[in-house]
């Protein structure tokens, strides 16, 4: 697929503001492709201050393309964030934000890709993730999938309500967690690979995305167990 | 337009004077890649010099070690938003690898190609003239398999994407052919300091 056309920055209005945990806040922002991108894509936000000094970063679509009108970011509160920072306390609904994209092509999922679909995330690495769920309910929820997540505490998980109700309502969807530090917690392992490749059989597209070992660690993992290094698509932030 | 209540964390005047617009310093090394890191036998590398289809020299690994060595410390940015101050590399500049090869460059575009499938356009104008090398070494040690070793492109006044990690052959093109992610939107050319992101920048 070629995309050739130019990406322009857009003034994005922020449609609604909701707690997701402790550390990250749902921002919904009226957008002119709410319903053309794909599931996996990220935005760019830049933040100008009156000296026109500008700031910066990319997050990952959390929802899928729709009718809405609007996108939803969800973005986490980083110790010393200078754009994180604003998001978390400073920014209003009614707030107009330089917003653009859909960008990225290689982390990216829809319905015609088919599956089966093993999604592997760390922390807020899960939200490009349930961008490709929410999509796949939508669009194809024929198609299997299962998520393996590792988030530190019940409490740290990101869309916890929403990802146990589609796996107590969606067949064909699996949620595999991994809660490092809760009792009886555990990092994802070769057993625990093992056990959601053999719930899931052989993935035709695997995406893993989080911190940087997280990433590292996890696809290491998939190819030890022998899922071929062409399914495996990866996506890493923090830095 | 500025946004409202955004005041901005400004770095030093001298980390500014050196960061391209819109990108922040990291101390960290990030990792950008498409996939798993690739799995790479040393005994079984190769880099390939093409015209187009056709190869016109091939370097084991020893052979390429024994090319002339080019050390060059500086500053990359990454599309994504980081910049890394003075990081020191070691390689072979395209520069000798020609002379090795014996061959002037036979077009004026070329492709990095990666082990990993991954393939990014560069001008010959810009790989020549030291300002690019095949690097084998990161910071006095041997480029870590994540950070695109045992050999990566260092096209380092560009943005890092050209850089491609697990080189493996540089392919000259008749015409600017997109690689990757300049299919996917990403610019043709990729100047930092022109801001050259995406197709239109």
């Amino acid at each position: 697929m070629t995309e050739r056309a130019a990406l322009r920055w857009q003034e994005a209005e922020i449609a609604a503001i909701e707690p997701v945990t402790g550390r990250v806040r749902s921002f919904r922002f009226r957008v002119d492709f709410a319903e053309r991108f794909r599931p996996g894509q990220h935005v760019d936000v830049r933040l100008t201050a009156p000296d026109g000094y500008q700031a910066q970063r990319s997050y990952s679509i959390a929802s899928a393309p729709d009718a809405s009108g609007t996108i939803e970011l969800m973005i986490e509160h980083l110790d010393e964030g200078e754009v994180s920072g604003f998001f978390a306390s400073v920014a209003e609904v009614g707030d107009r934000i330089e917003l653009r994209g859909p960008i990225g092509g290689s982390f990216v999922w829809t319905g015609r890709d088919a599956g089966p679909l093993l999604l592997v995330g760390g922390g807020s690495g899960v939200v490009p993730l349930l961008a490709m769920l929410r999509h796949r309910d939508a669009a194809a929820p024929d198609v299997r999938a299962l998520l393996l997540y590792s988030a530190r505490t019940r409490s740290e998980m990101i869309a916890r309500e929403e990802l146990e109700a589609r796996a107590r309502d969606e067949p064909g969807f699996t949620l595999m967690l991994a809660l490092t530090r809760e009792p009886g917690g555990r990092r994802i392992d070769r057993a625990r690979i093992d056990a959601a490749l053999g719930a899931l059989g052989a993935p035709a597209h695997a995406f893993v995305c989080g911190s940087n070992p997280f990433v590292s660690a996890a696809s290491d993992l998939l190819l030890d167990a022998g899922v071929p290094p062409g399914v495996i698509r990866t996506e890493r932030f923090g830095g | 337009m500025a946004t409202r209540g955004f005041t901005g964390r400004r770095p030093p005047e001298a980390t500014r004077e050196r960061l391209p617009p819109g990108q922040y310093l990291t101390e960290d090394f990030p990792v950008l890649q498409l996939g798993p890191t690739p799995r790479i036998d040393l005994a079984t590398w190769r880099f390939t010099l093409r015209d187009g289809a056709k190869p016109l020299k091939s370097w084991s690994w020893e052979a390429f070690e024994a090319l002339p060595r080019t050390t060059w410390q500086g500053d990359i940015h990454c599309v994504t938003k980081w910049s890394k101050f003075d990081t020191a590399w070691e390689g072979v500049t395209v520069d000798d690898i020609l002379a090795d090869a014996g061959v002037a460059a036979p077009t004026e575009f070329a492709l990095a190609e990666g082990y990993d499938d991954y393939t990014t356009n560069v001008p010959v104008a810009d790989l020549r003239g030291g300002r690019a090398m095949v690097a084998t070494r990161y910071a006095g040690a041997p480029i870590p398999p994540d950070h695109g070793g045992p050999a990566r492109l260092l096209v380092p006044h560009l943005y890092f994407w050209k850089s491609a990690k697990w080189v493996n052959g540089l392919r000259f093109t008749k015409k600017d052919e997109a690689g990757f992610w300049e299919l996917r939107g990403y610019h043709m050319y990729g100047d930092p300091w022109r801001e050259q992101r995406f197709t239109g920048d």
